[in-house]
């Protein structure tokens, strides 16, 4: 299976590396490096490239890559997959995933890769159990450790992958528990150039922070459970429960996780909750153009929109743009050609608006195309699907529990032709 | 396992090696001055600056370090090392210093020298092997996880020295009582395979052991190391095939992505087609039925179904579909490799109608990582040629955003022009010309290629496409015109006649189109097309053939060929390709008329003109499916080392029995209730006339016969195994009372028959109460199932509520209401329960001491001690017992005296063995005071005399016990047995098997005791059952009567375990039987007393024999 994993940054410095079976070359790397130079970008890499003995997996993550090597057939996605969660893992016990927090953990990360492969086949990926096998690093702990001189292994041996619900920890206690379950839905969608929708689709996932004594069971119902076209689960949810009476049981993990994600069919008409309103023009004789947006709500459910942030990628044929916004700040890169508008918060009465001129490149002929508008906002408390949580019901321990639920919308990829 | 080659008295770290010591400095000279130059920062180190600025040589610090007491420093120097090591730095020279660190107290310092360890023992061989004897101490560890650590480290290092260590390791962790250290030894076995090929097919013997291993944890590495190891064996599977099937749920998600690619393969070879029949008939029908709704389908796939039901049913084999649907709801899986891997299973594996569920799943992944896209939509693009109807409902979700990296617009792209047909053509064409707009040339680029494909493939749009390939033409980018062009000229070769327009627009461009793969193309199309523009054609060879010296080669030849198509010559052969010159003297020959060639030139305008076959554009994705999808091999379109072929459906399917195995497997029964089944067939076939076969010849009784009854509706063939998992709902608590259960089912099941009899007015029919019947059986078998699978189990517990009124739980209340007290009457249970009560009557001994352990071990909550017990339930019924001669008749002259082991504890001292001595008295006269004396026991033993017998009349026998401490050994005691006129020297020589007493325990106990116990202790041989000694009843009763020892319920059907107690040292004596295929079987004793496992083996498997 996978056979050695290099950490490369932004500048081709291999910076760790990691072998699970006889040690591989780091020149077999230079075929990475030819592939990198190849793509000119750093997304455009091939996941797989195959050199003359073995196979490169990549992925792309916190501009670091993730160079699996591989000798023989296995799916790639399994490899892709597990990479993707080792950065979760390094996210999960560090915070951020850089270059720096790696260098600076580098002891824990090699202790942390050491557990999750075995011979290259993965062995623990539950972050609960990585957990009790090597503890994260804290400031206090740190501290603690080079005054104590005690360690970051954990003393008592793990008994979690023996257990059989293996994401939970045995023993857990908190004196305040509680339980919140986050429900964050993402708007895809191509809005065309007169507003119209191309296609729309809803994702949304349900993530959660339980802290709670002991073995607790969980159910959760939904009001409108039929709206979940297409679900996935955390491996704790019971899925028969699920199929049968559209009920989500599981014995939660302890700690942040996440329960579930869906999809809401693509039949339901999806609610745009902010439309774009833009006159962009590239003169063909004089160099100057024209550019002109204003964003403003549309179906928000009476809820603000806020956290907007509208982003777009000009023409190589723009040299300048000079525009004055009717809030928020913008910042045009005359190197990137990426123009960005943090916009802010939507009054319904003062609609927010981006108005100036573009100066063109003498002597080049006008732009044929016109830039696409990519759109960021947040809308609190609603859950654009109208997905709604029914109740939360724990089973299993005695004390009362703490529970919340907290909506929110958010845009995925959303973008605006023009 | 014997130690021997290893000294591991002493630790490795304690003893200065004198290798260790010649070796460092030697690689300190070697490395030393070159690498230190990228440690600076060690240097730095403030507690070593010190020792680093007095001596020159790197690392002397660590290693002073590491030499220290203090654990503090050691972890530090280790956490140096290990940062070295990630950053590709070589620490080779450190590994003497490192590994004697290896039985090091502090954990985490272990476990680094462990990752160092595992990193550098390749390259330092003879140093690691310092290190193993650490390892094998902690494989004997009684705490399961250090003994996997041991493993997993020992086999990790690469030194061919230790594979027979390695080997013997894995062989006694394969049958380990963990299931994580079992896991450990399967990920061990790929390990060693790689180490050394040659152990092959040792290995496999262990793979095939751990594939019947039953736990989840076990099944995904197990699957891993055959995959590695023997991929080929696919007879290997056949009877775990439905064990996997069953668990797979429950497997972590690495597991489940292994498995689902094995059995896909496994499937390919075992069943037939689902679609044989249909092939020809679905393939104009399939997209009609995939464009309506999903019920329009199932309905078009069930008339089509009957329909061909007429000429050549087809019925899926259940083992089939049992795959297809254990693994459907593992594409709510949030790993998107165990979706990929479903996905892929239903593409190669299921009915053509059944396909549609993976779409929507593996839309989702889009919305994943770009990587995680990038594989999904390879795999969807060579999906959607074969089954374009499953991704046309998600045909937007492919349209693709400004943001997303072009290799995965390129992809989407070819997926939707996959997907493009004439009711969605007008939607993607315009799709396509917002794409011609963007600023990612390359996109554009292969959007026209997707234009030039849609039009060729449908026709209505042709000449739409056509028109605005042209309008391209005048784009302003080069690329854009280029690749334009050479789309045109394949679509003009389609329908040239029409077009001479385009074609003179075309010829204009040259004098602006500067790439060379456009010029040429433009250049080929006037040649071809030269009768439609006759004025134009010379104009532009003439153009060209100014320009000629200074063009592209494939633009030359296309010149040349322009010219000669034009019939027409130019002096072309000064130009320095040859190949080129080639060509243009070539045509001149047969172009222009010469006395030599004259025959040639009038085929010219044939050979040059001829109808040239229209280009077909395809998707570079056709038959991309010979792979296996989602293979790496599939991805790169080449076979990937280690590849395995998916094979073809077979023509004829194998035998489907195969798969059989003898109980059902998701059930663990004991060998008593398997006797039982045996039983109970004729109990069915005598009161309902129902055939037993069927049940016991498959496991899955309820589903077979639901899937012939309906092959395709995967609804309610589900349902069957979630009644099955229901009934395991409440079972687990259930282990003690099985033999109360037994017997109430008896009854219960005398009066379904009886109730049935009379007519099934108001009560359930007869066949729901003899189902339910079944599934009371079925739900005590589950009972026995081990506390590993109690996973399963959790999981299963919703059913219940969901389809809590059927007949299962109808049967459950009954019985419940059935009265306990129903053992009272043994008439009405003989029938079934005769091997349990009435026992074989020569050997009531043995056979009540049967009755008695298993009664113990249900009563076990009672916490019954066994001193207490046995008196009670051993029947003292002496004639049947073996008895030895004491004192011959002849030899006693009249006196004879015998004994036997009565098995019973002996009162007062529980370190004795109790003797029972029968003394009969053949003289004519009185024989008085008759006692032991003067006993010369050997050292340590001791005799507690019997009271001495005063008096015993001619003709009478008197019995009397004694107590002799053997001291655990088979020596025999001597003693004088005196009597008023006489003494005998007489002795009394144990049988190895009376030296023990039973001891109870569960079936866990028993494991963990035998981990215990392993190495030296243990004991194994190998025999052959005799025919008559095959029953479970036969082999039970021989070992029993071999040996004073109590049996111990036990989860595999071919699995015997016994145990005992030494009475003198209360050692543990272990005895476990496993019977292999046919008469093999093979016995293991694991006792710390190696003499007595010894002679005990040699004394069973001689019962065995008899």
């Amino acid at each position: 299976m996978i056979h050695s994993l290099f950490l490369i940054n932004a500048s081709g410095d291999i910076f760790l590396e990691k072998h699970w079976k006889s040690v591989v070359s780091r020149s077999v790397c230079d075929y990475f490096f030819e592939a990198q130079e190849r793509a000119s970008e750093a997304e455009n890499v091939p996941p797989v490239i195959p050199t003359p003995h073995h196979y490169l997996l990549s992925v792309y993550r916190h501009k670091i890559f993730f160079v699996a090597v591989i000798q023989s057939e296995v799916p790639p996605l399994f490899v892709i997959e597990f990479l993707h969660r080792v950065v979760d893992t390094f996210q999960d016990y560090f915070g951020v995933c850089s270059e720096v927090m790696i260098k600076d953990n580098v002891v824990v990360v090699y202790e942390v890769l050491e557990e999750m492969l075995d011979n290259g086949f993965p062995l623990a990926t539950e972050s609960n159990i990585l957990k009790e096998l090597i503890k994260p690093p804290t400031i206090l702990r740190t501290v603690v450790n080079t005054i104590t001189g005690s360690t970051n292994v954990g003393d008592q041996l793990p008994t979690g992958q023996l257990s059989v619900v293996p994401w939970r920890r045995t023993g857990v206690k908190y004196t305040n528990n509680e339980a919140y379950f986050d429900v964050i839905e993402e708007i895809d969608a191509i809005i065309d150039k007169s507003g119209s929708t191309i296609t729309a689709e809803i994702q949304g996932v349900i993530d959660a922070c339980v802290k709670l004594t002991g073995m607790p069971d969980l159910t959760l119902s939904f009001m409108n459970p039929r709206l979940l076209d297409d679900v996935s689960f955390h491996p704790c949810v019971r899925f028969k429960r699920w199929e049968s009476e559209r009920i989500l049981s599981f014995i939660p993990p302890d700690g942040n996780f996440r329960l579930l994600s869906y999809h809401v069919s693509a039949q339901n008409l999806v609610a745009i909750p902010v439309y774009v309103k833009h006159n962009i023009s590239f003169r063909d004789s004089s160099s100057l153009g024209r550019f002109e947006i204003t964003v403003g709500p549309k179906q928000t459910m009476g809820k603000t929109v806020e956290g907007v942030m509208v982003t777009s990628q000009m023409p190589k044929g723009v040299l300048n743009m000079t525009l004055t916004p009717s809030q928020g700040t913008h910042i045009f890169d005359p190197v990137t050609k990426l123009l960005s508008w943090d916009v802010g918060k939507i009054n319904p009465q003062k609609l927010p608006s981006l108005k100036g001129s573009v100066s063109l490149q003498a002597g080049t002929s006008k732009p044929d195309e016109n830039p696409t508008i990519n759109l960021q906002f947040k809308i609190q408390q609603l859950a654009i699907s109208g997905l709604k949580v029914n109740r939360l019901d724990m089973y299993g321990e005695k004390y009362k529990p703490f529970k919340g639920i907290k909506y929110m919308t958010k845009a995925g990829k959303f973008q605006v032709r023009t | 396992m014997t130690l021997t080659s290893v000294p591991a008295s002493q630790p490795a770290a304690s003893r200065p090696h004198p290798a260790a010591m010649a070796a460092s400095p030697a690689y300190g000279e070697e490395k030393g001055g070159s690498s230190s130059l990228g440690e600076p920062e060690y240097g730095h180190d403030p507690a070593s600056g010190g020792i680093f600025s007095s001596d020159y040589k790197r690392h002397d610090d660590l290693k002073e370090m590491l030499d220290s007491n203090k654990d503090s420093l050691k972890l530090e120097a280790m956490k140096r090392i290990v940062a070295m090591i990630a950053r590709g730095k070589n620490a080779s020279d450190l590994f003497p210093a490192v590994v004697k660190n290896v039985a090091c107290k502090n954990i985490e310092v272990k476990k680094l020298v462990y990752v160092y360890l595992v990193r550098y023992a390749e390259e330092q061989q003879d140093l690691a092997l310092l290190s193993i004897s650490t390892f094998q101490r902690g494989l004997k560890d009684p705490n399961q996880l250090i003994r996997a650590s041991a493993l997993r480290v020992l086999s990790s290092i690469r030194v061919p020295i230790i594979v027979p260590i390695m080997m013997l390791a894995i062989k006694e962790a394969a049958s380990d009582m963990s299931p994580y250290v079992r896991k450990t030894a399967a990920h061990a076995i790929p390990k060693l395979y790689s180490l050394d090929s040659d152990q092959k097919d040792q290995l496999i013997e262990v793979i095939e052991k751990l594939l019947a291993d039953k736990t989840t944890l076990v099944a995904g590495s197990v699957v891993m190391a055959f995959e590695e190891v023997c991929p080929e064996r696919i007879d290997l599977i056949h009877k775990n095939y439905r064990k996997l099937c069953n668990l797979l749920i429950d497997v972590e998600e690495w597991g489940q992505v292994v498995i689902i690619n094995m059995l896909t393969r496994y499937a390919r070879t075992q069943f037939l087609s689902p679609n044989q029949n249909q092939e020809s008939l679905l393939e104009e029908s399939a997209e009609k039925a995939f464009y309506g709704s999903e019920e329009e389908d199932a309905k078009d796939a069930k008339a089509e179904a009957a329909s061909l039901a007429k000429r050549k049913p087809y019925v899926m084999d259940p083992d089939h579909r049992l795959l297809l649907r254990n693994t459907k709801p593992l594409l709510q899986s949030r790993n998107a490799a165990v979706v990929m891997a479903v996905a892929q299973l239903y593409f190669h594996l299921a009915p053509k109608a059944e396909v549609g569920v993976i779409a929507k799943a593996l839309v989702r992944l889009l919305r994943s990582h770009s990587e995680v896209q990038y594989v999904v939509l390879q795999n969807v693009a060579t999906m959607s040629i074969k089954r374009r109807g499953m991704f046309e409902p998600y045909l937007k979700s492919f349209y693709i955003r400004s943001t997303d990296p072009t290799q995965i617009k390129i992809l989407k792209l070819e997926v939707l022009t996959n997907l493009a047909n004439e009711t969605n053509i007008s939607t993607i064409l315009r799709e396509f010309q917002t794409y011609i707009r963007s600023m990612d040339k390359d996109f554009v680029a292969a959007t026209i290629q997707a234009i030039g494909r849609c039009a060729t493939n449908i026709g209505k749009v042709r000449d739409t496409c056509l028109n605005g390939l042209v309008q391209l033409l005048s784009n302003r980018d080069e690329l854009v015109v280029a690749e334009s062009v050479v789309v045109i000229k394949k679509l003009l070769q389609m329908q040239p006649a029409q077009h001479s327009e385009i074609i003179k627009h075309m010829a204009k461009l040259t004098d602006n189109i500067q790439v060379p793969m456009a010029r040429a193309s433009i250049l080929w199309l006037i040649g071809e097309y030269c009768e439609h523009v006759p004025k134009i054609a010379p104009d532009v060879l003439r153009k060209m053939a100014k320009s000629f010296t200074n063009e592209e080669d494939i633009v030359k030849l296309q010149v040349i060929n322009l010219a000669a198509k034009l019939y027409l010559t130019n002096s072309k052969q000064y130009d320095q390709n040859y190949d080129i010159r080639d060509r243009a003297r070539f045509i001149r020959q047969l172009i222009v008329p010469t006395e030599k060639s004259g025959a040639l030139n009038k085929y010219a305008k044939k050979l040059f003109l001829a109808q040239k076959p229209a280009p077909i554009l395809e998707s570079s994705f056709k038959d991309r499916d010979h792979f296996q999808l989602g293979s790496l091999s599939h991805l790169l379109n080449a076979k990937a080392v280690g590849y395995q072929e998916l094979p073809d459906w077979p023509d004829e399917a194998p035998d489907p029995s195969v798969r059989n195995v003898e109980v059902p497997e998701w059930t663990k029964c004991t060998s008593r209730e398997k006797r039982k089944e045996k039983v109970e067939k004729p109990f069915y076939s005598d009161s309902e006339g129902e055939s037993g076969p069927t049940e016991s010849a498959d496991s899955e009784p309820e589903s077979v016969s639901k899937e012939s009854g309906s092959s395709s509706s995967l609804g309610s063939s589900s349902s069957g195994s979630e009644e099955e998992e229901e009934e395991e709902e409440g079972s687990s608590g259930e282990q003690s009372e099985d033999k109360e259960e037994e017997e109430k089912r008896t009854k219960r099941k005398k009066e379904g028959s009886r109730k049935a009899a009379p007519g099934s007015t108001g009560s359930p029919s007869e066949e729901e109460e003899e189902e339910g019947v079944k599934k009371a059986k079925k739900k005590a078998l589950q009972g026995k199932k081990s506390c590993a699978e109690t996973s399963s189990e959790e999981a299963s517990t919703s059913e219940s509520s969901s389809s809590g009124s059927d007949s299962g739980s109808e049967a459950e209340a009954k019985r419940r209401k059935a009265p306990p007290s129903s053992r009272a009457g043994p008439k009405e249970i003989s029938l079934l329960d005769l091997d349990d009560f009435t026992l074989a009557p020569p050997q009531p001994v043995p056979s009540s001491s049967i009755v008695s352990t298993s009664l113990v071990t249900d009563l076990e909550g009672l916490t019954l001690t066994d001193t207490s017990l046995a008196p009670a339930l051993l029947s003292p019924a002496f004639s049947t017992v073996r008895t030895y001669e004491l004192l011959h008749r002849m030899a006693g002259e009249g006196l004879s005296v015998e004994y036997c082991f009565s098995r019973q504890p002996f009162p007062g001292d529980p370190h004795m063995v109790a003797v029972q001595i029968q003394i009969s008295n053949n003289t004519d006269a009185e024989v008085k005071s008759l006692r032991v004396s003067e006993p010369k026991p050997l050292s340590g033993m001791r005799i507690q005399e019997f009271p001495e017998i005063e008096c015993l009349a001619p003709g009478d026998t008197a019995s009397v016990v004694m107590g002799i401490d053997f001291c655990d050994s088979t020596q025999a005691a001597n003693f004088q047995l005196r009597t008023h006129t006489r003494h005998f020297y007489v002795s009394i020589q144990p049988p190895v098997g009376e030296l023990m007493a039973p001891v109870f325990m569960s079936e866990n106990e028993f494991k963990k005791e035998q981990g215990k116990l392993t190495g030296m202790s243990e004991i194994t041989e190998k025999l052959t059952l005799p025919e008559k000694c095959q029953s479970d009843h036969a082999i039970v009763q021989q070992v029993t009567s071999a040996a004073n020892v109590g049996r111990v319920p036990c989860g595999a059907d071919n699995e015997y375990r016994f145990a005992a107690k030494t009475v003198t040292s209360g050692s543990l004596v272990l005895i476990t039987l496993e019977r292999r295929e046919g008469t093999a079987a093979q016995l293991t004793v694991n006792s710390e007393k190696m003499v007595i496992g010894t002679m005990l083996v040699k004394d069973i498997i001689q019962a065995l024999a008899q």
